[in-house]
């Protein structure tokens, strides 16, 4: 668990699981592309978030892709937050979702 | 080969065969799979289903793939009338012994165009496996028991 918690306490590797998050199964060019991050900063902190089990890899022919595993974040979740506490969470984070949003 | 929708990983201290078990055995997927129990005689072709607690059937689709303790594959989907637009997606269990660990792999594809299914299933799955870890890990899987909540009535 200690290996998430470091490996999420960094921007650029939480915005690398975001672009994941929003289109899963990425090469490292499709996950480079666009980023103010060197190619190698992005391959040191992918090897991070693997090692975290946060970031996981699948060949396909030559090609790397590189998924989410949000299943160390659940257990993080599951951890601290009972289940019947989640629906609640869940409408309050949607009611700043929404609140935020606004004020764009 | 298309590429999977998503990939899941955990990484459980249990044995290879105790997995299999618990991801083949009705009994036991009923305690930590939101109380589902799947019901299939595990040979490749055969049927797979799954059953809510009041035994109707959610989920239907066929068993692919079966290499105890290293590997199976079966497709399913739910066949509410939500999912009515959506077909069965192949879901892969890879299972791999790391010394006392043992990697849980699971990859899922062949979802229809714009799946529902795939909205739902994707959300569902890491809290089956974080339960499944639970549960074969100290022998309790991570939904509290109602009784246990003590609610005064």
């Amino acid at each position: 668990m200690d290996e998430v918690f470091k490996a999420l306490a960094d921007a650029s590797r939480r915005s690398l699981l975001d672009r994941l998050h929003a289109s899963n199964g990425q090469t490292l060019n499709e996950l480079c592309d666009g980023l103010a991050m060197t190619r190698q900063a992005v391959t040191k902190h992918l090897a991070i978030l693997e090692a975290a089990n946060l970031v996981t890899t699948f060949r396909q022919g030559r090609e790397k892709l590189h998924y989410l595993n949000p299943v160390p974040i659940h257990q993080i979740g599951e951890r601290w937050i009972r289940k019947f506490e989640r629906g609640k969470l869940t409408a309050l984070s949607e009611l700043k979702r929404q609140l935020e949003k606004r004020d764009e | 080969m298309s590429k999977p929708e998503f990939i899941y990983v955990t990484y459980i201290e249990t044995t290879p065969e105790k997995l299999w078990h618990a991801l083949t055995d009705g009994d036991f997927t009923e305690r930590y799979w939101f109380g589902a129990r799947l019901k299939s005689d595990w040979k490749a072709g055969s049927s797979f289903e799954m059953l809510r607690d009041d035994g109707t059937v959610s989920d239907r689709g066929e068993v692919i793939e079966v290499d105890r303790p290293r590997r199976l594959a079966y497709t399913f989907v739910n066949i509410s009338e939500k999912y009515k637009s959506d077909r069965p997606a192949l879901a892969t269990f890879v299972i791999e012994p790391y010394g006392k660990l043992v990697k849980l792999t699971l990859t899922q594809e062949g979802f229809a165009e714009g799946s529902k299914f795939l909205d739902g299933i994707s959300k569902g799955w890491p809290a089956i496996m974080s339960s499944l870890k639970s549960i074969l890990e100290t022998g309790h899987p991570l939904q509290i028991p109602f009784e246990a909540l003590k609610i005064e009535s």
